[in-house]
């Protein structure tokens, strides 16, 4: 395991969450609030919702985006600190989903961002959010 | 010897049980939610991590104000905590009017929120921090009539040695009717002051995204976030001299000292998550209402001697 250091360290054990919504139909939002109660718990692992995105680490994008949501996440990402990783809840947001075929979506959102992990489903479980966010953690600190 | 104070005490030794006070907020807070909360050092992490972050200075602030801010605030709870350690260690090393500057001392951090807000450009900000100011209207009135309650019971005195050593051998205010009243009344008012919930209405952060602390971030925040962990620390232990008699280092004392602070904060954070924000205008009413006349019925009870 590569050595890390000691700021990807602290940003691995306390990333502060931003929420985006790009045009998704509001079942992924719903899930990642559920992630977010007391049931879960994530604030075990530091993880806090961000109220802007100045204190955001982590940018949770769900939706399929849309030919005019798109312009406002790329600003969202400029305005965004930079250790700055971004994660694709969704169907949607992987691959567009049954939106493919849209005159409205033209790209998925990988086209525009660098994505750090994708977490499939529609909408994902909130299980399969954490267990995504975890395998996002081990990939960063394996080193890459 | 003025230094040493300010470094040892008012930095270092304040950070450390500022972060720890802040530890038990988040504690306290996930187990009354029936969860497990956050690892111990989980305070100094985020403050790492922080650190470790871009700073993103807005287009169309005022560079030089919006990056003082947080120091100003940061620096002025530091002496006042400085000063607070110094009477506490040793009662004769007080100056006259020290209580009053305390008090001066600690309305800094809200204007130091208060300049920040104002100098990032944003709107959020601006309301938030114009809310921050309205609240401060409201909260100074009462705090100050509470805190003439101990001035009044140790004679008339304005050092906070002289106040601690007239509480000395269990003889404490809070026992008496109107310190107890008017130590009610400034628990509430430190929620206030220290912006958490019934009253953060500057950074109610459901209805505008953080307020006054919107466009921070990477070391200004940091620094934002440890001066509001200071003060977690730093009031209810102005609280505690004014009306408990101080901490104790002696043997079982400091058992006894550390259950005095640790009740104080939980009764705040039990207030914290037991009520919903209030609305400003609702604040302003009640600090200037009942607050306002609780603290003045408990000026008039200490005048009599009860």
């Amino acid at each position: 395991m590569a050595k890390l250091g000691i700021k990807t360290r602290a940003l691995l054990k306390s990333p502060w969450v931003f929420h985006v919504a790009t045009g998704s139909c509001n079942n992924c939002d719903i899930e990642i609030l559920d992630v977010l109660t007391p049931r879960f718990d994530v604030e075990r692992f530091g993880i806090l919702l961000a109220p802007s995105i100045r204190h955001a680490d982590v940018l949770l994008i769900t939706g399929a985006g849309s030919r005019k949501s798109m312009e406002r996440v790329m600003r969202l990402y400029e305005m965004a600190p930079k250790p700055c990783l971004v994660v694709c809840i969704g169907e949607c947001a992987m691959s567009r989903g049954i939106f493919m075929p849209s005159y409205n979506m033209p790209k998925p959102i990988d086209h525009y961002l660098p994505v750090d992990a994708y977490i499939p489903g529609c909408p994902p479980k909130p299980e399969a959010i954490i267990a995504g966010i975890v395998k996002l953690i081990e990939k960063k600190k394996g080193g890459k | 010897m003025y230094a040493i104070y300010l470094i040892v005490y008012g930095i270092i030794l304040t950070g450390v049980l500022g972060v720890i006070a802040s530890w038990i907020d988040r504690k306290v807070t996930a187990r009354i939610h029936y969860r497990v909360g956050p690892p111990f050092l989980q305070p100094v992490i985020d403050i790492i991590k922080l650190m470790g972050k871009e700073t993103v200075v807005p287009e169309g602030a005022s560079k030089t104000t919006f990056l003082l801010a947080p120091i100003m605030g940061y620096a002025s709870i530091s002496v006042a905590s400085a000063i607070l350690w110094m009477n506490q260690l040793e009662v004769t090393q007080g100056f006259l009017g020290d209580i009053i500057v305390v008090i001066y001392l600690l309305t800094i951090p809200s204007i130091s929120l208060m300049l920040g807000g104002f100098a990032s450009g944003n709107p959020l900000a601006r309301v938030g921090a114009s809310r921050e100011m309205k609240l401060m209207l409201s909260y100074e009135l009462p705090f100050i009539f509470a805190i003439l309650v101990p001035i009044i019971k140790s004679n008339y005195s304005l050092r906070l040695g002289q106040i601690l050593a007239s509480q000395a051998g269990g003889n404490v205010f809070a026992l008496s009717f109107s310190g107890a009243i008017a130590l009610i009344v400034s628990i509430i008012c430190i929620q206030a002051k220290m912006g958490i919930v019934p009253f953060d209405i500057a950074e109610a952060e459901t209805e505008i995204m953080g307020g006054v602390i919107i466009e921070y971030s990477g070391t200004p925040l940091a620094i934002f976030r440890l001066m509001k962990h200071m003060m977690l620390f730093t009031l209810p232990f102005f609280l505690i001299i004014l009306y408990l008699g101080g901490f104790n280092f002696q043997g079982i004392g400091i058992l006894y000292s550390i259950l005095k602070y640790v009740l104080m904060l939980v009764i705040i954070v039990v207030i914290k998550n037991t009520n919903p924000r209030v609305r400003i205008d609702h604040a302003m009413r009640f600090f200037w209402g009942p607050a306002t006349i609780a603290s003045i019925v408990a000026i008039i009870l200490s005048i009599l001697g009860i």
